[in-house]
Parts: C-alpha cells; structure tokens; sequence
C-alpha cells in the first residue's frame, strides 16, 4: 500500500506535464511569433536592416509615433489621476456607471475608435465643414493620430490607479487636509508618494499600446508617406511594398520597444509589488 | 475653489459628504475628458444609423455576410477566451505553484501580447503559419491550414488574449495560498478532491472575469488579424474588417450600424464583467 | 556705410528671390501599384518644374492605397492636390460630393487617363497548371488569386476582364457569363482588400496558382522577385483598364496650387513622364514609346471597357454595389 504524495502537492508526473505544457504553449504562441521578427528582420542581412530604419520615411514614422505617444500618454496620465481621485477618495451614485464608462474604450474595436473620428470630424462628418473653412485639421494630421491614439489608451493609467487608490484608503488624506495641509500639498506629499509606482506601471502600458496602435491610426492617417504613417503603418507599407525585410526590420524596433517594456514592467514588480499589486486585483 | 466642493457638500446629495478637497475639479475633468474624448464621438456613431432608419438597420445586420463576420468575430474570441482559459488557468497554476529555471522570464513573457503591437504580431503570426512558415509548412503535411482560415483568426485573437486570464489567476492564486488546501487534506480529502472542491471554486470568479476579459478585448481586434485571416467574406472575415470595407464603400450608415452593434455588445460586456468582478470582491 | 548698402542689398536681393521662389507641396493620393511609378515621376517632374520656375523648392508627397479606400479617404477631407486612381468611378465619387468638377474627365486629353494597362495572369515557373486562356481558371483545383472588387480597382477590372471574356465568348449571353465568373470566383480562397495584398499572398506567402494582376503589377513582381518563380501569362483577350488623374478643385483653391497641380498632371503626357511609365509597365499613350517598348507589351485584344458596360455608375450599380452580382455570385461560406 503506496501512500500519495503529500496532498497540497501535485503528482511529480502531473507537474511535469503542466510545465511542459505552459512552456510549450508560451513558447509556441508568443516567444516564436517574436522569433520570427528578429529572423526576418535580418534576411537581407544587418546592415540592410540597419539602413531600413535610418530611411527618411522610417525616420519621419518614428519622430511621429513618438511625438504621438509624447501627447497622449501625459494626457492619459493625467486624466487616470483626476479619475481616481473622484472615484477612489469620494461616493458618489453612479460611480458603477462611470468606471464602465472609463474601461468602454478597452473593449471597442480600434476600427471603431478610428471611425468615430471620421464621423465627427471628417468632412462628410459633424465639424468637417466648418474645419475646412477655418483650415484646420485633425484627421488626416497629427491631431487625428493623437486623438485615436488618446482613445485607445483611455483607461490604461485609471484601471492601474482605481483599485490601487481605493486600496490605500483616505485615513492618510484625510489627516493631512484635517492638520491644514491645501488640497493640493496633500495630494503631492501624500498620495503621489503611494501611487508613484502604479502611476509608472500605469504609464509603462500605456505607452507600450500608444506606440503599438494600428487599426485605430490606420483609419485617421491617410498614409501620407514621411508624414502621417506611424510607425505600425510604415510598417505595412513596407510589407506592401515588397520590402519584407525592411518591414520586420522596423517591426524588430517596435519588438524591441515591446521587450523593454516587459523587462522594466517586471522590474517594477518585483520591486514594488506590494505598491501595485492592488491593481492587480480587480 | 477645491475647498469651496468640501464646504458645500449638502447641495450634493447624490454624494455622500467628505474631508477631503478636490472633487469638484477631478470629477469635473473626469466628466470634461470622458465627454470629449469618449461619449461625443461614440454619440457621433450611434447616431448615423438614424439616417437609415430601423429598417435599414435590420437590413444591415441581417445580411447574411454582416452576420457571418459578427459571428466570426465574437465566436472566434469566445473560442480564443476559451483556450485561453485553460492553458491560462495551466501557465498561472505553474507559475505560481512551481519552481523551474527562467520561471521569471516565463512570466515576464507572458504580457508581450500586451506589449508587441498588433500589426508586427499579425504579420509575425501570418508568416509564421503560412503555408511556408515555419509552423505552415509542416502543418501542411497534416492537411491542417492555420492561415488565411478561421483558424488563423482564432490563432491570433488567442494569441492577444492569453495575458488577461493569467494576470487575472495569478494574484488570486497566490492569495489563496496551501492553508485551505492543508485543511482539506488533513480532512482526508483526496489532491483530485482537494482541487476540485477547494482550488477550483475559489478560482472560478476570477478565471470567469480573465476571461472575458480576454473575450473583450478579442472581439473587436483589427491589426493582428487582418494579416492572417485571408479576408474571405463568409469565411474569414471578421467584423472590424467589414466595418471598413463599408466605409471605404462610402457606405457610413452601413459602417456605423456594424460599429454600434459591436459597441453595444462591448459595453454590455463591460457592465457583466464590473458586476463580476463586484460579486467576486464581495466573496472574497 | 558701404556695408549698410551692400546688407541691404543683399536682403533685399534675397526677399525678392524668396518672394519668386515657394515652397511648395503637393499631395498625391493614389491607388496601390503606382508607388514605384510616382517616386520616379516626381523627381522627374520637381527638376522639371525647378527649371521653368527659378528655384521654387517642390515637394511632392505620396499616399497610396485601395483605390476605394483613397478616394473615400479624400471625401472625408484628406488634403489631395491631385488623385490618380484605378478607374473613373472612384474618382466620380469625389465629384459627387462636390470636390471635384463633374466634367473632370474632359479636362485632360485621353479622357484624363494618360496611361492604360490591362489584365493578366501571373502563374509559378513552368506554369504547372498549363494556363493559357480565362476557362483554364476554372480547371478543377486550380486556385485563383484576385482582390475583393468592393474595395479594390484592380480587382474591379479584373472582375470587368472575366465578364467581358465570358460575355463575349457566349456570344453576349448575360447569364453564361454570370456562370463562368460564379465558377471563377468559387476557385478564390482568399480575397485581399488590394491589389498588392494579393500579390503579397501569392508572391510571398505562396498561396494559389494564378494571379489575376495588372500588367504592370506581374511585371514589377517579376523585377522584384526575380523571373525564375514566376512568369506571365497573356490570355487571348483582356481588357483595356483605364486609371484616371484629376485635378481635386476645391483642396488646390484652397491650397493655392492649381497651377502646379494642372502642370504636374499635363506632365504626365510629356514623352519625358511616358518613357517612365512605358518603362514602369504601363501602356502609354505616345505611339512612338509605345512602339520602343513594344517587346514588354504583347499585342493582345483588349475590350473596350466603355463599349461592354457602358459608364461607371452603372457598371458600379450593376456589379458591386451592394446586392449587385458580386454579391449574388459570391455567398458567404460557398
């Protein structure tokens, strides 16, 4: 008669296969695909690779992706913040409602992020018209870019620092304003001390799809070359264009945008997990 | 003009009364910022179908190749979360109960769907399972195509998916640590009993909430699939893609009605997931 | 004293030349294949222009796409000078909403197209499948390759080809022909939303046997993937795909750039700007560069798109508006 293992642990031969089976999964469907990138990256070899991301028009992409992400992701930052504040340190009805609100652009198609852009300020739209006449622009510009941009990063910094925030309570706040300190004082020598990390964490992400968008830029672009194409975008026209390499080659660039992300991302969790982890939970 | 929202709390009664300033400028640039941003140009999409009317509206959505690319879309990504859950559940169960070397590397992977934009992993996936890709080519041999089928979409919704269920498991695994397990094994249960009676139940919210999460955030994706899907209309078109092929076919009605069905579905999704995660605070 | 004058002179010397000289920029917004094509058309035309008008410093930018999709995108207020798109209707729908002229297509000689091109086969090398003519496409097995005609021009045309082929051949039986391009369309299995999506699938990915291409499109892919993978099939007959340019009235008033717009688009009937396109593969319209490139250009009968379907608009409604027979022929799942 065999007694099994200890009963919190699994069967050795049980664990094994999970493991193998997490690893392969893993491996297969997300090491690989990044794999390839890098391979073909190099098909015309490094020194083509290279040349592909000093050419203007990649050169103008990445200036654009940055300045894109430049605006939209302090404006999300800042937003996430005023948003927490509301929600986390005060009731109100309706707060349900409007976290909802907050994550919607989370779960709407990036065509249709896209596209509502179009539908107010397209010249067949709501503003267009009167756009035109006063020479402005927004779609089809940098304007556009920033705010599809602005959309699908919506609730990235809030859903990290709502839970964090309503985690951390208002005892500490609340002694502050009650010892005199402004709103203000207490917000910047109180709270952000506490939510610095998850703010970080917040922005990290933030950043990460900001710099990542396609489907969403692709329709308010117009793919004007050296101009309006991002970094996703140059990348499709060279796919398009017969430049295979060239194409993974600047892909590579956003992979390893990508890979820096996760190793910063997973530095600040292993230094700071209990900071952020409350975010965590939702 | 932050102190004057604390001092004057009774004229708000749908808020209960606080210490602390402040609200009336957050809230109110919250409320600013969600409009602007969010709620005016959603209106501008709810609205356009109006033109059309409800019959055209029906007309649209019943088209028979509109209903195949809603389908396509939301059961590909019910059929990706669904994967997605249960090697989710596996990689968070190893990662949180099991020592193995590069076990950090492994995790800090597991978010690189969240962090590689959709294009690059499209175009990475489409080349990886074309018929010459690496994994194409000998899948091949097998009479199995992954590109240019729905398969290909589910491969790549599966792909985009995989981080929610995880992120979402793993603290709650943690949390949960070996007592309870300890308890029903000294009890005398079983490790299948233990786990099916124990483990399993304390983890069903929060596998249930990674995956719709996963679910939502599969449904409407545009960049990674595009490259894999092949694109034919009945068989492997997804909705987003229809959305702009009605749109580049001057037809905004037709787009926005495909767009507001989606949206509809995403926000009653979102109302279900906060619910749950609201039931599955209040169980913790 | 002598300084003060001569700085003065020299500014002023300079403000004059800066008020001859512009900076000037134009938009060209285009259909997918004209890339290649446009790139040296633009240099050629910016040297051009830098001679007549002292040193006017031009800048021309680029945007291509599904020809659809272009012109959609320039209705919604994308700031072309001048569109060269895949056929007429796209361009007639930004004269529908007010952008462009209605007569347009009268403003240039050729009805405004100052090159044509036409559709041909790409098949792998050695032409495993024996392709020779349109009903070999339907041989059991065979797979086609050709864009979605909602969204592309090329695949319009290649579309307008299969139909002018099949009408023809059944001795102008409508319903035969709807049969012969239902069958076609049934040996598609993927259906790109541009022209050189298509080409990327069958070139790259190495899906399907035939390649329903534009000329010049199967020629560039020859160039660029080099001649021993691929090669070109001429069926007996095809037909004469026009891609016209326009001047987009309201964005260069607004611009400013009505001058060099129009010039930039007469230049393209210059025999300099057809010796580029003649050597980009398209079928130019100066006979006597024509006839110098006679050797890429096969002498075959190309239909007249005009004399089979009439104008745009009703080949349009009657083909891929919505319910039109593409539809109809092409049901979801089949």
């Amino acid at each position: 008669m065999t007694r099994p293992l200890a009963p919190t642990k699994d069967h050795p031969l049980v664990r094994w296969t999970l493991t193998a089976v997490a690893l392969g999964f893993i491996g297969l469907f997300l090491v690989l695909p990044l794999v390839v990138v890098f391979h073909d990256a190099l098909g015309d070899g490094l020194t083509a690779a290279l040349a592909a991301i000093r050419e203007p028009d990649a050169i103008a992409a990445i200036q654009l992706t940055l300045t894109a992400a430049a605006i939209a992701v302090p404006l999300n930052a800042i937003f996430g913040i005023a948003a927490s504040w509301a929600i986390a340190k005060f009731d109100f009805a309706g707060k349900g409602f409007l976290v909802t609100l907050i994550d919607l652009p989370f779960s709407v198609s990036p065509v249709v992020s896209g596209l509502i852009y179009v539908l107010v300020f397209g010249l067949q739209g709501w503003l267009g018209p009167w756009l035109a006449e006063h020479d402005v622009k927004i779609i089809f510009a940098l304007p556009g870019i920033v705010l599809a941009t602005v959309f699908v990063t919506f609730p990235f910094v809030a859903r990290e620092l709502i839970p964090l925030m309503t985690d951390q309570g208002r005892d500490e706040e609340e002694a502050a304003v009650s010892l005199g300190a402004s709103g203000w004082a207490t917000f910047r020598r109180v709270t952000l001390p506490n939510i610095k990390w998850g703010l970080l964490y917040g922005v990290l992400l933030c950043n990460a799809r900001a710099m990542g968008e396609f489907g969403a830029v692709s329709v308010v672009s117009g793919h004007i070359r050296g101009l309006t194409d991002t970094m996703p975008l140059h990348i499709e026209a060279l796919y398009n264009d017969y430049q295979y390499s060239a194409a993974f080659a600047v892909a590579s660039l956003l992979a390893l945008l990508a890979l820096v992300t996760l190793v910063l991302k997973s530095l600040l969790e292993w230094h700071f997990a209990e900071e952020i982890s409350a975010a965590h939970h939702h | 003009m932050a102190s004057l929202a604390a001092t004057v709390p009774s004229q708000r009664k749908w808020r209960n009364p606080s210490a602390l300033p402040g609200f009336g400028l957050s809230f109110g640039f919250t409320l600013f910022y969600l409009t602007a941003i969010v709620l005016i140009p959603l209106a501008a999409l709810v609205i356009r179908p109006l033109e059309i009317g409800w019959s055209g509206f029906a007309e649209i959505l019943t088209d028979a190749r509109v209903l195949h690319s809603l389908e396509l879309s939301f059961g590909g990504a019910l059929v990706a979360a669904l994967i997605n859950s249960v090697f989710g559940l596996i990689v968070a169960w190893v990662l949180v109960r099991y020592r193995f070397p590069g076990k950090r590397i492994v995790d800090a992977v597991v978010d690189l769907p969240f962090a590689l934009p959709t294009a690059v992993a499209g175009i990475a996936l489409s080349a990886l399972y074309a018929p010459r890709g690496w994994l194409g080519a000998p899948l091949m041999e097998y009479g199995i195509r992954i590109a240019y089928t729905p398969f290909g979409v589910i491969v790549a919704l599966t792909f985009i998916g995989l981080p929610f269920v995880v992120r979402t498991l793993q603290p709650v695994m943690l949390e949960l640590g070996k007592d309870s397990e300890e308890a029903a094994a000294t009890l005398g249960a079983s490790r299948f009993q233990t786990l099916r009676r124990v483990v399993f139940p304390a983890l069903t919210p929060a596998l249930l909430t990674g995956t719709a999460m996963a679910f939502a955030r599969a449904v409407g994706e545009y960049g990674s699939v595009i490259f894999i899907a092949g694109n034919l209309p009945g068989i492997s078109e997804i909705a987003p893609l229809l959305i702009i092929i009605k749109l580049n076919e001057n037809n905004y009605a037709a787009a926005a009605a495909i767009g507001v069905i989606m949206l509809a579905a995403s926000f009653v999704l979102l109302l279900g997931l906060n619910l749950l995660q609201t039931w599955t605070a209040s169980r913790r | 004293m002598k300084k003060i004058i001569s700085a003065l002179a020299a500014a002023a010397v300079l403000a004059s030349s800066t008020a001859l000289a512009a900076d000037i920029t134009l938009l060209n917004v285009s259909y997918d294949p004209t890339r290649e094509l446009y790139k040296q058309i633009n240099a050629a035309f910016i040297a051009d222009w830098k001679k007549s008008h002292g040193g006017d410093n031009v800048t021309i930018n680029q945007s291509h796409g599904g020809s659809g999709a272009q012109s959609r995108a320039v209705i919604d207020g994308l700031g072309a000078d001048v569109v060269t798109l895949a056929l007429a209707y796209d361009i007639d729908a930004i004269a529908n909403k007010g952008l462009i002229e209605k007569n347009w297509q009268t403003r240039l000689p050729n009805a405004s197209t100052p090159y044509t091109s036409t559709i041909v086969f790409l098949v792998r090398k050695g032409n495993p499948w024996k392709i020779k003519d349109w009903p070999d496409l339907i041989k059991p097995g065979v797979q086609v390759i050709t864009p979605n005609p909602k969204t592309s021009g090329g695949a319009r045309w290649s579309f307008l080809a299969a139909w002018a082929y099949a009408l023809r051949a059944q001795g102008g039986n409508a319903d035969k022909a709807k049969a012969f391009v239902t069958a076609l369309y049934k040996h598609v299995p993927v259906l790109d939303t541009g022209a050189r999506g298509s080409t990327t699938t069958f070139v790259q990915r190495g899906i399907g046997d035939v390649l329903l291409s534009w000329e010049n499109e199967a020629h560039l892919a020859l160039k660029e993937q080099g001649g021993d993978q691929f090669q070109i099939v001429y069926p007996s007959v095809s037909i004469q795909a026009e891609p016209p340019v326009a001047v987009v009235d309201k964005n260069v008033d607004s611009h400013k750039t009505r001058e060099i717009a129009t010039a930039y688009l007469n230049f393209l009937y210059t025999k300099d700007a057809q010796e580029i396109e003649a050597a980009n593969f398209y079928r130019v319209r100066d006979p006597q560069i024509l006839a110098q490139h006679a050797a890429d250009f096969p002498k075959i009968t190309l239909y007249n798109f005009a004399e089979i379907f009439g104008d745009w608009s009703k080949a349009q409604a009657t083909y891929f508006a919505d319910k039109g027979i593409f539809d109809q022929i092409y049901k979801p799942g089949q």
